[in-house]
This record gives structure tokens, sequence and C-alpha cells, in this order.
């Protein structure tokens, strides 16, 4: 019980740290077949994991009741950020979504992941729940200036999934039901609205989802190429290293985005059902961990971001499966790239501090 | 109702836990889908993308000379091709492709953005694989190289006419390269790649059927005697500002071509300098009337028939002759003199004398038999035919003009095929170009006795006071015979446009080599074939004898080898339709001459 009361003491969760560790050792493996056996950028990615893991053990540090007091003072300054980024960013890829601060480039939208949650959570935290519609539509308010203000950059992957996690606070709230499906149809009946507000390469995405097979060449190459790869990795898969599709180029953005595909080619349907009992099991046992902290606010947060994950990992293989259209999301843990991945550690890291320090509160 | 009761209710949280399941069981299923239920359809898809069949490319057959020379070979080199839509989105880096390609930026604009439908256009054919290598190297998207190879012909202009050349296609154009094209051809082989989405080949999986490359084609020139024979040619027709000319060297025993050149030529080496009418290997394409040059075979049949015999006198006076309203002239009153000396002063009125003197049927069969009008046997693309009237057509005016060589067409191959009757006591042998096992058998076409007696005849041509001295090989003995031919224009003969033709028989006592030499239009002041075709033939014996190794057999220089004073038998007949009695065999009926009307213009 030494290590356990070791991992106590340093406010980690044994059971979900392991599944963490599982997740990111699959996510190197994967990346070295995919990103052409470039030992360079497997180092690269290494370091990243390390840095993150170090900001969630430094953030499980940390009582929640810092969290608490920092969260309207750093949701303000994640707004001013947006701000910033809009005003004077910089632009890649056709998007604004970069600050630069000296040589450090860095995306203010990431942070907003964590601090919408932590904002609705702390609001509706004040008060007895279940919130009133007063105060639901305050936290609506809360949750939307910022995701129009990404949706402006535009960034439309990140945007929905702050919208959800926000709105993942308020269901766990206990949110009434009627109140949920009337929100539910009501954005159903603006979807047609959205239309008119998207840029002309979302549209295309949305169009090339419905109907990959009309440009082949074109916008439907993504979908079309993840699809072969997924599909022809068959029920074993082709082997590590041995993906046709992935090796030999066609697939595009294969250690990014696109990096599920790889992995469902090489290692077939047994291995992406391995992979989603991993994600399965990270994000019940954050739930567990979650239901289990002592506070409203904790329940309210931990619950969010743990769900928040979970959609994470569901929008990004249900895009590269085909399943739903493509929206620039990585898959967290496993995907190439060092900044969704610290947004993700530092959500499990403030996570276990929820957790860890339930009894240091009790007291 | 506490806060703690509210979040989190069993409810909630079962729903929450149903709804992450239900939405993992999604992505099973799909995954299910994809992998089993699909898996067929999209492996094959995915196959698709990367299996290739792809050709690998089979070199051509080389030509090689009877020595085993090239005249063509072929030499691996790269095409640089690109696919547009893909090759496009490096735009910005085809400024590196200039100094490798010479190619700058607005001439890739123009070429590529014009065609962005297409998925392959050749950017350069035929460069250097070392330089292929370099632009490789640049790995721009959606640019590829393909290995061809590249016709090269070492002997160049020499040996043009006869090897002719390829296409950028490797497709045989003209020449042996078009005539054997079919065996000078590799097959292509096939094999299946894999290949990344940069067209790249990452590895050989199947080879389908292996490349074959063409068979070799042995041809019976000898590259020496081709050399001296293009060379000698080439200068005569410059010195005497000529319109073309061409040479045949042909092995009178086995009918082997050893040398077949024209001018003007060309180097088949060099795209821009094939044009017009450089093509032509003209020496079996084109026809011309043989003029003088058919005699000695009017003198054969003559002898054939046996009613004359070398000796035999023919007057000539007063150097013309009336057929019908047509006069028949000699260049100067010769007299009455013999056959040996019709064919040494090149009589036209003795030869018409003496072709009237025969059946037309006869005369016929023989220049029938010796070829005229028959292409050879050589095979080669676009080979004239040349013409020889049926006797049934020939009026009296016709066989006279035939005796001395108007009123039928061949090639220079022809005419050399017929005097290989002459050079081998009476066997015409067929010109071969070709190594091959089956050669065409030589066939009897008239007597030894009188190929014998004609050659030895035409031995005199060459003879100080014949019309070829300059025709004279030293050490060798030369059988020869000259024409100066006057070349139709509408309406009848020019006056001032000639042909000037000479072919020979060396060495004279055991031929070997038979040669024609025909300059077409010589500009000069001489254009008679003694003085303008007959020091080709000079040039190119002196050098091609001793190469060969043939013995010399001329014993002395200035022997004096014809006699011509006295003879007993004198043909005196005056300028009428007809010879003599006696001189004509009886069963000739005098009537023959007269069939057939003036349909036969001598215009061709």
């Amino acid at each position: 019980m030494a290590k356990s009361s070791n991992a106590q003491r340093m406010h980690l969760d044994v059971p979900l740290l392991l599944g963490l560790g599982l997740l990111s050792g699959a996510g190197l493996v994967v990346l070295y077949s995919a990103g052409g056996q470039d030992t360079a950028l497997l180092m690269r990615q290494g370091f990243r994991l390390l840095v993150a893991f170090g900001i969630m053990v430094v953030f499980a540090q940390i009582a929640p009741r810092h969290f608490f007091h920092w969260t309207p003072w750093l949701y303000a300054g994640g707004i001013g950020l947006l701000l910033a980024v809009l005003l004077v960013g910089d632009i890649g890829k056709g998007a604004q979504r970069w600050l630069r601060l000296g040589s450090f480039n860095f995306q203010p939208s990431e942070m907003l992941k964590v601090l919408v949650p932590m904002m609705v959570a702390y609001f509706l935290a004040e008060r007895p729940l279940p919130p009133s519609t007063g105060r639901i539509i305050t936290a609506a308010v809360l949750i939307i200036v910022p995701t129009l203000l990404i949706a402006q950059q535009p960034d439309l992957g990140t945007a929905l999934l702050i919208a959800s996690s926000g709105g993942f606070v308020l269901f766990l709230s206990g949110m009434r039901w009627w109140l949920i499906s009337a929100v539910v149809v009501a954005v159903a009946s603006c979807a047609p609205l959205v239309w008119f507000y998207m840029h002309e390469y979302q549209r295309l995405r949305v169009l090339t989802f419905l109907d990959p097979g009309k440009d082949p060449l074109g916008s439907g190459y993504h979908i079309i190429q993840s699809k072969i790869a997924i599909g022809s990795g068959g029920l074993h898969g082709k082997g590590w290293l041995n993906g046709t599709q992935s090796q030999l180029d066609f697939l595009p953005e294969r250690s990014t985005d696109f990096v599920f595909a790889v992995f469902g080619e090489e290692f077939g349907l047994l291995g992406i059902a391995c992979l989603l009992a991993a994600y399965l099991f990270v994000v019940t046992r954050g739930l567990y961990l979650a239901m289990n902290t002592q506070d409203v606010f904790g329940k309210l947060l931990g619950g969010s971001l743990v769900l928040t994950f979970f959609v994470y990992a569901f929008i990004n293989i249900g895009m590269v499966s085909g399943l739903l259209p493509v929206v620039g999301l990585p898959l967290p843990l496993i995907s190439y790239g060092g900044t969704s991945l610290v947004t993700v550690m530092a959500s499990f890291g403030i996570l276990m501090s929820l957790h860890s320090h339930r009894r240091l509160l009790s007291h | 109702m506490s806060a703690r009761n509210k979040t989190y209710s069993p409810a909630r949280s079962g729903f929450v836990l149903c709804l992450m399941s239900l939405a993992a069981l999604g992505l099973l299923w799909r995954a299910v889908d994809l992998q089993l239920i699909d898996k067929t359809f999209l492996q094959r898809q995915g196959d698709a993308r990367f299996l290739r069949v792809v050709s690998s490319p089979a070199h051509r057959g080389r030509i090689l000379d009877r020595h085993g020379e090239s005249l063509a070979v072929s030499t691996p080199v790269d095409s640089i091709w690109v696919c547009p839509p893909t090759f496009v989105t490096e735009r910005h880096r085809w400024g590196l492709l200039e100094p490798l390609l010479g190619l700058d930026e607005a001439a890739l604009e123009r070429l590529i953005l014009d065609r962005m439908d297409r998925e392959f256009l050749y950017l350069k054919r035929h460069v250097a694989p070392g330089l292929a290598d370099r632009i490789a190297e640049l790995s721009l998207r959606g640019l590829h190289r393909q290995r061809e190879y590249r016709r090269y012909y070492p002997s160049g202009e020499v040996a043009a006419h006869v090897v002719g050349f390829t296409n950028v296609d490797d497709v045989g154009q003209e020449g042996l390269e078009l005539g054997f094209d079919d065996r000078l051809r590799g097959v292509q082989g096939s094999k299946r790649v894999i290949r990344d989405r940069l067209g790249r080949t990452v590895e050989d999986v199947e080879r389908i059927s292996a490349p074959r490359s063409g068979r070799d084609l042995v041809v019976t020139i000898d590259r020496r005697i081709q050399y001296v024979a293009h060379r000698a040619l080439k200068s005569a027709v410059k010195r005497h500002r000529a319109k073309s000319g061409s040479i045949v060297v042909l092995d009178s025993r086995s009918g082997d071509v050893l040398a077949m050149a024209n001018d003007p030529a060309y180097n088949p080496n060099n795209g821009a300098e094939r044009t017009g009418e450089r093509f032509r290997n003209r020496a079996v394409t084109d026809v011309f009337e043989p003029g003088s040059t058919v005699k000695p075979f009017i003198v054969a049949a003559a002898l054939e028939t046996g009613w004359v015999v070398p000796e035999t006198r023919l007057d000539t006076r007063p150097g013309l002759f009336r057929v019908g309203k047509y006069t028949v002239r000699d260049l100067r009153n010769y007299g009455v003199i013999d056959i040996r000396s019709v064919l040494k002063k090149s009589s036209n009125v003795g030869a018409s004398k003496l072709g009237l003197s025969m059946p037309p049927g006869r005369l016929w069969r023989l220049l029938s038999g010796l070829g005229f009008g028959n292409a050879t046997d050589i095979h080669f693309p676009g080979e004239a035919r040349g013409m020889l009237p049926s006797y049934h057509d020939w009026g009296e005016i016709h066989q006279a003009t035939l005796s001395f060589g108007y009123g039928l067409s061949v090639t220079p191959l022809q005419l050399a095929r017929a005097y290989t009757a002459i050079a081998t006591g009476g066997w015409l042998h067929s010109p071969t170009l070709v190594q091959t096992r089956e050669r065409v058998p030589a066939r009897r076409i008239m007597s030894e006795r009188t190929a014998l007696a004609v050659r030895n005849m035409l031995e005199a041509v060459v003879a100080r006071d014949g019309t070829a001295p300059k025709a004279h090989v030293p050490g060798y003995r030369v059988a020869g015979k000259t024409g100066t031919v006057r070349k139709p224009i509408p309406g009848g003969y020019a006056d001032d446009r000639y042909v000037a033709a000479f072919v020979g028989i060396i060495p004279a006592s055991a031929p070997r080599l038979v040669a024609v030499i025909t300059i077409d239009e010589p500009r000069g002041k001489e254009y008679y074939g003694g003085d303008v075709a007959a020091p080709v033939f000079t040039e190119v014996m002196s050098s091609t004898l001793p190469l060969l190794g043939v013995a010399p057999d001329e014993p002395t220089l200035l022997a004096k080898r014809i006699d011509l004073s006295e003879d007993p038998a004198v043909l005196t007949g005056a300028p009428s339709r007809r010879p003599e009695p006696g001189f004509v065999e009886a069963a000739w009926q005098p009537g023959d001459f007269n069939r057939g009307p003036e349909q036969w213009n001598l215009a061709p």
C-alpha cells in the first residue's frame, strides 16, 4: 500500500493514470508508423507527453478551492485573449487561432476548453441546484460568448467542443428534462440558420460528409482514403508498419487528425475494440472520480471535463470513419501535436485534484 | 432536496452512461461495418490505389553491317512527364527546372495551365539519364520519369537512306527501320508494382511478362564500302552541282548489296534534318530511263538469237535513222561498225537497228527476265518497280527507242541487278540487303557465251577510245557502260537536263562487283555519264577492291584489246525500216514491226 499511499499523497489516481499512460503509449506506437518511422518526430511527441504529464501532476497538487476562487478571473482573462487573437493573432491555414508570445505559439481557445466548464460550474455552484431558468440563461450566455468568439476564428470543432463542455455542466446540474428537450429542439431548428453563417469550406465539409464520392480527388479525398484505410485493415489489421494507405502516403494528415485510420488499418477491428475499451475505461474511471468529489463545483466540473474528453474522442473517431462530417479535431492522447495534449492532461490534473482533495476538505 | 442528491441522480448518471455506451457501440459498429462488411470492397479500393501494372521498356534490336559493325543502336534515356493537376501544386518551385530543362516559368505556365484536364503530359522527351537523375532529385510532386530508348546511328548520314530512322516513340519511320520494324521492335514487358501517392515505385510485386528486346538485323552492307561510296558520290554531286545522285554496289556473285548511298543525305541523329525529300533512298525509290546503259542487253538479246556475232557489222550511216516520223540520231556518223563498236561508241542508230531486228517478244522476254518492271526482293519500303511496257503495246518506234533505253524506267538497283547477269556469265542474282537464311536462287537469263561476249565488249567502253576512259581503275580490268539520258519533260525531252549514269563490272576477268552510279541533272560543263558518273566508279573501286583483297587482273596498263579493222560480216542496210534479209531469221515476220499504233509516247 506504500505505493498507493504515495500516489494518494501526490493526489494522483493510479487506475486513471494507467489508462492515460496506456493511451499515450499506444499513441506513440501508432505515430512511429504514421510518421514514416521518424524517430525525431517520436522524440518530440514523447517530450510533449512528459511535459503534459508534468502539468497534470502540477494541477493535481492545486487545491480545488484555488481553482474555485481563480475561476472568474481566469475566465475573464481567457475571453480577453480570445479578443486579442481576433485582433492581432497569427493566421495559419486560413484561420486566426494563434497568439505569438515571443517564440512560443499559443492557442487561447484551448484554455477555454477548461475555463468554460469551470466558469459555468462556478456560477451554478453558488446557488442550490437545480438552477432556475434565469440562471440557466445567464450560464448559457457564459457559454455562448466564447463559443461565438472561437467560431469566428474560425474553429468550429473547438467551438462545438466548448459549447458542449458548458452544456454538460448544465446537464449535470439537474436541468429539467423538458428544458433540455426544448434546448435540443431549438438547436436543431437553428441548424439551417447555422448553414448561412458557415464558411464555404465548412459547408463543403458537410456536403462531402453527405456524399464523399462526389469529388473523390478533391474535398472527398480525405474521407475516402481514411475509410479505405480502416476498411482494408479487416479483423486483424495489416500489422504494425504495414498499412499500405498510410505508409504509401495516400492518407492525408495521418499523424494528426487522421491517425485513427492508421491505427484501424494496421491493427484492425480487434485493435479498434481495444482502443475504444481503453477510452471507455478512462472515461468511466473519470466519471467515478467526478461522482466522488465532495462539493457541487467539483462534481459539475469533473463530470463535464470527462464527458468532454469522451466527446472529443467520439467526434474524431466518428469523423475519421465517416460517421460525422470532418471537423478539425485531433484524437486526444494519440494524435501528434502538443496543444490539445496539454489541455487534456491539464483537465485530468484538475479532476484528480478535485477528487483527491475531498478528505482535506471534509476535515 | 440537497444539491448532492440532485446532481448525479441515479437516473441521470445512468442516462450519461447509457449515452456513452451507445456512442461507443456506434463507433464499434462503424468499425465492424468498414472492416468486416465492406472489407473486400475497401481492400480492393485500397489495392487499386497502390498496385499498378506498369510496362517495362524493351530496347529495339540493333542494325549491324555484314561485319557486325553497328549502324543503329538503342541507348537508354529518360523522358520527363508530369500530371498537370498535381504538378501545379509545386508552382512555386517550377523555377528549379529552368537550369535543368531550359524551360522558364512562363513557358511552363503556358504548357501546364492549358492542359489541366490531362493527367499525362510530356515535359521533355529523351533526356540523358544523369540529367533525369538530377531532375528526379528535386522530387517535385506530379513529375515523373519514364525509361525509354533512343536510337543512335553511329554512321550518321553515310548509311542514312538504307537504315532509315525511328520517331521519338521508337517506331520505324523510314528505311530498314520501317521495313523491318516488326522484327526490330521489342515487346514491352509488364509488371505489378507498389506505388505511393506520388507515383514513386516502392516495390516490385510480380512480373507479369518479361520485356523482350527486339532482334538484331544484320544487313549485307559493308560499312567501309558504304563510306567510300557515300563520300565519292557526295563530292561528285557537289562538283557537278547536280540535283541528286545514287550509287549501288552489289556483290555480283551473291547479289549482296555492299553499299547503297544517295545524295542529298541527312543525319538521322538530328531530327531537324529529317525533312523533305532527303529521306528518299533514291537508289530504290526513284526511277529513271536507263538510256544507253540498256544497250548491252539489246546486244545480248541479239547474240542469243544466234543471228549475229560480235563481229557482225552494222551500217550506222549517216548517223541518223528514220523510224516513222521520228529520227534516231547518233552524236556523229560512226559509219559501218561492228556490234562491239555499237557499245563502245554507244551508237543509238546501231542499237535501234539491232533491236528492230528481233521479234518484240524475244526482246521483251530478256528485258523482263532481267527484272525490268519487277520489284527486287529486298523488301525495302517505298521500292519502285519501274516500268517495262508489254511488247503487245510496242510500236516500231518504241522498239527502236527501247533499244537505246527510252520508254522504260528502272531504279538504280534494278539496273545493277540486270548487270549481275553479264557479270556472272548469265545468272541473275537477286539483290539482298538483309542477311537471311533463304536467298532467292539465281536464275539463268542468258547463255554463258553471250554474257562473256557482252562483258568482253563492255571492256572496250572503258578503253581510251571508248565512252568511259575515266572509269579506268589502275590494276584492274573494268567492263562498263555509260548512259547520258535526257530527262523527260511534259511533251517531250529536255535539251539541257540529263541523268548521267555509269554501270561498271570489276574485275572484268572474274567479276566480283557491279556498281551503278547515277547523277541527276549535272549543271556543270560536263554531263556525259563517262565524265560525271564514271570517275565515281574509279574512286570507289580503287579503295574497295584492295579492301576486299581482290587481286589485280590487268597485265599491262596499255594493253590494247580491241581490234576494229576488218570484219567480214558487214551489214550494209540502208536506213530502212527493216534490216537486210539474211541477217534476219526466216521465222520472223516483217509484219511484227508494224503492230501497235503510236499510242505510246516517249514521255513517260
